[in-house]
């Protein structure tokens, strides 16, 4: 709060308002010590959810309420309510919430209010959404709710033109951000503008295999070679350049954890093994129990003794 | 070093996940280096659960909160939700009677007249909160907590929240996720009050969130999470439809969310973070009893298995490739068929208010598909506050969230390798000294398993 802050029993505006205290009970459990300036901006906000007073006062009320506790979900359920009995212009509400979102960018409510918001203006906050969402993500390229939202954006308001190369952007900058992976696998499948993953399957295959590649460690294009050919077996097992890429990658690694398992999910679902690769596998079993050591190193007996089953 | 500098300039630019993930990676390692050089002794005080601080920090947490929690004022039951059940799995009930009835006596503020639990007295009903306040009153257990929950309102909340796509709104006007439906499911196969308007279609919205990656997303086209997923595979298993789940797939993604730090990510190449034990780490136990559905999608067994009966069905024995535990497969599949006789239960038959129960009574038929051990090193000797509570990694601090999380999944490393949740687990089976042993869960619900049954006995004695 700021110094400035004036009790609201101080305010000639809320004279007219008596205040409604929590009822917590005598001896409530969890018990939090609520500043002053909180438990009087909350009993001022029951006093006017309760009367269900969808006024300016109310809604600027709100606003003391959300900067109290952006978690109160109460809060920005009446504030939709206000916002709607008032007719206000909500591109504004959305620079609101810009300000908001700055201190809490993992809140559920902020967004989902966002969502109504941008849901209610429609094609009109396309550019925004996309824009608040770049901003936010150039922060914490992983933000989940800010890729939910961009999701939603993209699927409700539109502005799927510039998204490959948004994905390739950011994949560009760190490649192992698999919510970016996970976004181009969004927008290969479902953008109107790309023909579906049927007609993208080529060109994807070659930029994912470039990806393990040049970072065979990187689960994520793995996972996302392998999403390529969903509901497509036939092709998994049978497109060489899949087995080629895992044969490439055996061969500066023979326990590489991803191309085994890669190559294991591809024999699960009918792959017959060409004599390359069965000489590469050849290499990878002889060396087979590193792998194990590989992925759990304090697992190894000799770093410390593990209890031994009686 | 000429070498790793050569190296270094031939390797693209290190990326911030890349930065991150080692940077935690060493913090964690160095734990590890400093234990594996301790003595033994050492090694056992490092490892042992500080139990009474762990109380200590609960129940001041019961009593008292700082102002710093008015960010939280809107999940006070699950505030409640997080201690008590922490305190449950450490074996501890609320100590005074008092404390008791004030607990229920605050939740009951928190019920709305038209049913549900919001986040405080006074506040909108909200799936989340109607989750934590019904679990922890089960864990508070007894006439007085149990009839405290009004069953036919609550009934007729869940079913308001319900939407067209047959997921459910987290409150009137909320968003709608897995979590949504999770929590809706949890509570209303708990209580006893599920029927097929609820579950109308829930599967339906829980499969669209299944990624290409194998793992749920809270919503259709989002990325495959931890917490969804639990949510989304015990939802599934709740209303008998965890059969439509790809679970070869589902199962290849979680099992590479444990990594080298021995604890869990929530998504690819994020980092670890204690509370994952539990929603990654609790999805094993669900997996466990879920061998034939695998078995059947995998093509193993035979077209004319209709019954969860795994008499004959070969289970995976991937204890062989375990190198630690030589010569524990013959044991491991001694416990992995402790029912194998005779026991068949028809998925068709089972009624969906017997779920809960049934399920803790199905054969074990895979074996436990984490490193529990390594888990559990990961969360006493990284995630400890030694002045108790738990937390997330190490350089974070302690919260409650993480700590009923980190001993939820704790509990689960604990009885994994148990033929039944009602035996103790073995020895070998418990990571530092045997005193470490928390009560067991039961996994769909996440309560304490006595208060589970104490609440399935009161709740399957009256229907609505």
């Amino acid at each position: 709060m700021e110094e400035e802050w004036i009790p609201f029993r101080r305010r000639v505006e809320w004279s007219d308002v008596n205040p409604v205290p929590q009822d917590e009970g005598p001896n409530p459990i969890v018990p939090i010590a609520y500043k002053d300036e909180f438990v009087e901006v909350m009993d001022y906000f029951r006093a006017v959810y309760l009367a269900d007073e969808r006024s300016s006062r109310s809604l600027s009320l709100t606003a003391e309420a959300i900067r109290c506790n952006a978690g109160n979900y109460t809060v920005w359920h009446f504030r939709r309510l206000v916002l709607e009995a008032l007719h206000l212009n909500l591109l504004h509400e959305l620079d609101y919430l810009e300000h908001v979102a700055g201190d809490n960018p993992k809140n559920y409510q902020i967004w989902h209010h966002r969502r109504w918001v941008a849901g209610k203006i429609g094609a009109d906050a396309t550019v925004k959404e996309l824009d608040f969402t770049r901003k936010v993500l150039s922060l914490d390229a992983k933000n989940y709710h800010a890729w939910s939202h961009r999701q939603w954006a993209l699927q409700a308001l539109g502005g799927w033109e510039g998204e490959l190369d948004y994905c390739h952007h950011l994949l560009k900058k760190d490649v192992f951000n698999n919510s970016a992976w996970n976004q181009r696998y969004f927008v290969v499948t479902k953008s109107p503008f790309l023909g579906g993953l049927t007609a993208m399957r080529a060109s994807e295959v070659c930029y994912t295999i470039e990806a393990i590649e040049t970072n065979p460690e990187n689960e994520s294009p793995w996972r996302y070679l392998c999403g390529l050919y969903k509901d497509d077996t036939e092709s998994w097992v049978t497109d060489p350049q899949v087995t080629s890429a895992i044969i490439k990658v055996l061969y500066m690694k023979a326990n590489h954890v991803f191309a085994l398992s890669t190559l294991l999910d591809l024999l699960c679902h009918g792959l017959k093994p060409n004599e390359a690769l069965k000489r590469r596998t050849f290499h990878t079993n002889a060396r087979g129990i590193e792998y194990t050591y590989d992925k759990f190193p304090f697992a190894k007996p000799t770093k410390y003794e593990l209890p031994s089953p009686i | 070093m000429a070498e790793s500098e050569q190296h270094s300039s031939a390797m693209p630019e290190i990326t911030e996940s890349q930065g991150k993930q080692w940077a935690v990676e060493n913090d964690v390692f160095q734990i590890y280096r400093f234990f594996s050089s301790s003595s033994r002794e050492d090694q056992d005080a490092l490892l042992k659960l500080r139990r009474d601080n762990h109380i200590e920090y609960l129940n001041k947490g019961l009593r008292q909160l700082p102002a710093s929690f008015c960010t939280l004022d809107a999940n006070r039951p699950w505030l409640c939700y997080w201690i008590v059940h922490s305190l449950a799995l450490l074996g501890e009930s609320i100590d005074d009677a008092d404390l008791e009835d004030n607990a229920i006596d605050f939740l009951s503020r928190c019920q709305d007249q038209n049913g549900g639990y919001g986040g405080g007295p006074g506040q909108l009903p909200h799936l989340a909160t109607t989750y934590a306040a019904v679990n922890s009153l089960i864990t508070i257990g007894g006439e007085k907590a149990l009839s405290s929950i009004n069953r036919e309102k609550l009934y007729k909340f869940l079913l308001r929240m319900k939407v067209a796509s047959g997921g459910f709104s987290m409150h009137d006007g909320g968003e709608v996720d897995v979590r949504a439906c999770y929590t809706a499911i949890s509570v209303a196969s708990v209580l006893n009050i599920m029927d097929d308007d609820l579950v109308q279609d829930v599967g339906n919205f829980v499969l669209s969130c299944q990624t290409y990656e194998g793992g749920i997303a809270g919503e259709p086209g989002a990325e495959a999470h931890g917490g969804y997923s639990f949510c989304g595979l015990a939802t599934l298993a709740l209303i008998n439809e965890v059969q439509r789940l790809d679970l070869p797939r589902f199962i290849d993604w979680l099992v590479f969310r444990q990594g080298v730090e021995g604890g869990f990510q929530g998504r690819t190449n994020k980092l670890v973070d204690g509370c994952y034990s539990f929603w990654q780490g609790g999805a094993f136990p669900l997996l466990q009893r879920l061998g034939s559905v695998v078995n059947e999608q995998l093509g193993i067994g035979t077209e004319e298995h209709t019954s969860i009966s795994t008499e004959g069905v070969d289970s995976p024995d991937l204890s062989e490739d375990d190198p630690d535990h030589e010569g524990t497969s013959s044991q491991a599949d001694k416990h992995f068929h402790p029912k194998g006789k005779g026991q068949t239960s028809d998925r068709s038959k089972v009624s969906l208010s017997d779920i809960g129960a049934e399920f803790l009574e199905r054969n074990m038929d895979i074996p436990p598909l984490l490193q529990s051990a390594v888990l559990q090193d990961y969360i006493l000797l990284c995630c400890q506050v030694p002045q108790g509570g738990l937390k997330d990694k190490p350089r974070e601090h302690r919260d409650f969230y993480h700590t009923c999380y980190c001993l939820s999944g704790l509990s689960v490393c604990q009885h994994i390798w148990s033929k039944s949740l009602d035996s103790p687990p073995l020895p070998w089976a418990i990571r530092g000294p045997y005193s470490n042993l928390l009560e067991p869960i039961h996994p769909l619900y996440n309560v304490i398993l006595d208060k589970y049954h104490e609440a399935h006995d009161f709740f399957s004695a009256s229907e609505l």
